[in-house]
């Protein structure tokens, strides 16, 4: 019998090796999987390359990551929230490199990725610095960059709901950056808010098939939840 | 006089057509959604995979799951949906959403927008601007005419990273309604009690004033008296 779940956050993060390449869902709180970054932080992995669409907070979740000196390089598109003091002082140190993507040029490429694609072209960005250096073309009429497809090691996501196969259902702004990230790493890891019986999730609510994900962790939210993403985690 | 924030934010809201798909920026834009009149349905979108997003959530009704790409707390009318990145990437590339209203640091004559890298900041963040810039049919740009030392924002050219090149369709801003046309820029409205002469010496860009150019129709409460320039 197939079962994916995993009893612990610290079983689904022991993998993580060294140099790895990280794929970090969720943008704001919705979705961002908290306590797997948590358990990240603990078990050491370091020269780690997170892609997140932001920076994460001061000294918790992808903050504390980077805090702590793990991560050695950031994919983002907006890792300027005024509040990231932990990605500041260490990319004006010079000790973290910074690849600056669009928002929806990193969700596309990600996508890529997935999909079995090497890359795509799209307008976003021509003829402005965030295409300095990358093959363009003209198509219909219109001046188009080359993005390539971003893969990675694995990918951590947070859903609400997940079943023993890896299906996957979420709540309201959750989706975000999850899906495509779910297709695009070599090893998969969601935490859930409940785990449900197979069938717990009709098929027409099921968001990412079961077949993209590795692993799924059952874990209890943080009772001041709200609290904590209201002060600008 | 000039206009409010919101005063800036109404006479948007008063040109966005029934039925129409909007999304928009921080700032000014923001306060757009306020404004919208109840003879209209206007569709509200919101990079992180909303569609038909409502008000901003009432203390105590925040619900943790719900955001809007600004990260506040919001809620969604009936008949919204909730998508992933890439469909609503697709949605503001794919040229499907009909306005975009963005904050601006510089506009110039032929329309290039500068909206997302500041002189002197240290770390850059880019967002979805120059997506929605590049995607979106009706690029509007909301803004003060000034910059805080008193300096024009609408220039001949702009000095500062482009988000992209001419995208900028109309512009907003506490004194006058400007459009950009293949001509270059061309003043509708003027502010209550301002002329055109004025809003020349404000703006570095040279404007043709429409033949129908006139007074802006908003009420006194969305009007105020011109910030001395510090």
């Amino acid at each position: 019998m197939v079962d994916k779940t995993l009893g612990t956050c610290e079983e689904a993060v022991a993998g993580v090796f060294d140099g790895a390449t990280i794929l970090l869902g969720g943008f704001g709180d919705p979705g961002l999987p908290g306590q797997l970054l948590e358990a990240l932080r603990l078990q050491g992995a370091k020269n780690l390359t997170m892609v997140h669409n932001g920076s994460g907070g001061g000294t918790h979740s992808l903050g504390g990551l980077i805090h702590d000196g793990k991560v050695r390089k950031l994919i983002a598109s907006f890792p300027s929230n005024p509040g990231n003091t932990s990605f500041q002082e260490k990319y004006l140190k010079g000790e973290i490199e910074l690849e600056l993507v669009p928002q929806g040029t990193l969700a596309e490429r990600i996508r890529a990725a997935g999909a079995g694609l090497g890359g795509f072209f799209t307008p976003t960005g021509a003829g402005t610095d965030l295409a300095a250096g990358k093959e363009t073309r003209v198509l219909d009429g219109r001046e188009m960059v080359f993005e390539k497809a971003l893969h990675a090691d694995f990918a951590f996501v947070r859903a609400y709901r997940g079943d023993r196969l890896g299906n996957l259902n979420y709540r309201m702004a959750m989706r975000n950056f999850n899906v495509p990230m779910c297709t695009a790493a070599k090893h998969v890891v969601a935490e859930v808010d409940e785990l449900v019986p197979l069938g717990g999730i009709g098929p027409e609510d099921v968001h990412t098939p079961g077949i993209f994900v590795d692993n799924v962790v059952e874990v209890v939210r943080h009772p001041e939840y709200l609290k904590i993403t209201t002060e600008g985690r | 006089m000039s206009l409010t924030r919101e005063g800036v934010a109404y006479r948007v809201a008063c040109d966005l057509p029934d039925g129409s798909y909007v999304n928009l920026g921080i700032g000014i834009p923001t306060l757009v959604s306020g404004f919208i009149g109840s003879d209209k349905e206007v569709f509200f979108h919101s990079e992180n995979g909303i569609l038909g997003m409502g008000p901003i959530a009432k203390p105590g009704t925040e619900d943790p799951d719900l955001i809007n790409a600004g990260k506040q707390y919001v809620t969604v009318l009936p008949g919204a949906s909730f998508f992933d990145h890439p469909t609503s990437f697709s949605m503001i590339r794919g040229g499907h959403i009909d306005y975009a209203v963005l904050g601006a640091l510089e506009v110039a004559a032929n329309g290039d927008l500068a909206n997302w890298r500041t002189p002197g900041e240290k770390v850059p963040g880019v967002g979805g601007a120059m997506d929605l810039a590049f995607g979106v049919r009706n690029v509007i740009v909301t803004m003060t005419h000034i910059t805080n030392k008193g300096k024009p924002k609408i220039l001949n050219k702009c000095t500062l990273p482009l988000t992209a090149p001419r995208c900028v369709k109309r512009i907003y801003t506490d004194m006058a309604l400007i459009e950009v046309t293949p001509e270059g820029l061309l003043l509708r409205e003027v502010a209550p009690g301002l002329d055109p002469k004025t809003i020349q010496s404000h703006t570095e860009a040279p404007l043709r004033v429409a033949p129908d150019c006139r007074e802006m129709n908003v009420s006194a409460n969305f009007q105020q008296v011109a910030q001395p320039v510090r």
